[in-house]
């Protein structure tokens, strides 16, 4: 059958997409929890106030919260969902509450290092743009084979800094220092 | 380790989506990359993907005109159709999100200031499963064209918009479901970004087969995810 295609989301979905427990992947209360926070840029620099942001990733064990997860899905029971959503604000700062994710096996087995996927729709952006979220001073990044397969001069666009309350991962939609975006 | 039977999706073809910088969209001239996107392998972080279950739907989502006091103004529709993959096979209890403007084509959104009336009685958001054989329904009102700024005299062609989960991060998928015969759609950017073969599949059906007599119209919109690969995620 021939796949449905992509629209934009428009400027309008904030009333229908916002969750008030959207931003929190673990609870509130999760001892391990940090901030993941960034801002979101057009190719003029500006910030985008009316972008949503989704982050899908694993647990700290490395499981998914799935039934396709064949090693065992994460269970229920400790609140972990796994998923993020947060729009942006009127300055384009968007924030999901979260744990590192362990680390999970690649397409030819290898272990990748801790990431997370990361979806951004907008107004002007007729599909989404997908990229991931690597941590700094993860001594696992050099082995990931798809940081390894992304050029040096770009690959730091994929890793977060530290931030006082966790961790900063700002997106550049467009331009000299564009964030890496991957088709899935 | 992964399990040797795990596999992949199918990517998307060529002539699905439409491309990122679409100029007669203005808003897409400074929010699309410039360069290529990486091609990412398909590894369980793919795969897999938030299964967002009975948590997130109250039984009063899938019924627009009844989550007031009053009954909104407009003409009453009842929407339905099947989340399905590229195979044809349903995709069961997924979360179906929808959102769309107000009989007078005004959004319940702070930003949205088109002069038209807002309705105390429709907010314009509903949310649904899909059942075991992919199938959701949803009970609204026709949504009105309104005006945007993207060019002269702009009118978006009417549509309702769907975001879908699927079962995979890869097979999430947000869309706009338009009407037969839209006057509007040889002017609108958005629709006309889509590769033209692939147009029609946003189009609904008028439906009379699930139409409640003397009650509502009926309109059949079906939505296609990707399906899986044949060849496992693992060589």
């Amino acid at each position: 059958m021939e796949l449905t295609p992509s629209q934009t989301v428009g400027p309008f979905f904030a009333h229908a997409l916002t969750w008030p427990d959207g931003p929190f992947v673990v609870p509130e209360d999760e001892p391990d929890g940090f901030w993941l926070r960034g801002v979101v840029y057009d190719g003029a620099g500006e910030v985008v106030p009316d972008a949503l942001v989704e982050t899908w990733q694993a647990s700290p064990d490395g499981r998914f919260d799935h039934p396709d997860d064949p090693r065992g899905a994460v269970s229920g029971s400790g609140g972990f969902r796994g998923f993020g959503r947060a729009p942006t604000d009127a300055a384009g700062r968007w924030a999901v509450w979260t744990v590192r994710p362990g680390r999970v096996p690649a397409a030819d087995g290898r272990l990748q290092a801790p990431h997370l996927d990361l979806s951004v729709f907008a107004r002007g952006l007729l599909d989404r743009v997908v990229t991931r979220v690597y941590f700094p001073n993860e001594a696992s990044n050099v082995d990931d084979p798809v940081l390894a397969s992304i050029p040096e001069r770009a690959r730091g666009t994929l890793v977060a800094s530290p931030a006082a309350d966790g961790y900063r991962f700002d997106i550049r939609l467009q331009g000299d220092n564009e964030t890496v975006f991957f088709s899935v | 380790m992964t399990d040797p039977v795990l596999r992949g999706y199918r990517r998307d073809p060529g002539g699905t989506h439409p491309p990122l910088l679409s100029p007669g969209y203005g808003s897409t001239v400074l929010r699309a990359p410039h360069r290529e996107p990486f091609v990412l392998a398909h590894s369980l972080t793919e795969i897999t993907g938030p299964a967002l279950g009975e948590g997130r739907v109250l039984p009063t989502d899938a019924d627009l005109t009844k989550q007031h006091d009053g009954e909104p103004l407009g003409e009453r529709i009842i929407v339905h159709g099947r989340v399905l993959d590229s195979d044809g096979r349903a995709v069961p209890d997924t979360l179906v999100e929808l959102w769309q403007a107000n009989s007078a084509g005004r959004y319940s959104h702070e930003r949205d200031q088109h002069p038209a009336p807002l309705d105390p009685n429709f907010t314009g958001v509903g949310r649904c499963l899909t059942d075991s054989l992919g199938r959701y329904r949803f009970v609204t009102l026709k949504p009105g064209a309104y005006p945007w700024r993207n060019h002269e005299n702009a009118w978006r062609a009417q549509h309702i918009h769907f975001s879908l989960f699927g079962r995979a991060f890869v097979q999430r998928l947000v869309t706009q479901m338009y009407f037969p015969g839209d006057p509007l759609f040889y002017q609108d950017p958005i629709f006309n970004a889509v590769p033209e073969a692939a147009r029609h599949r946003m189009i609904s059906a008028f439906d009379l087969s699930a139409t409640v007599p003397e009650w509502a119209l009926a309109y059949e919109f079906d939505i296609v995810l990707r399906g899986r690969d044949q060849t496992p995620v693992e060589s």
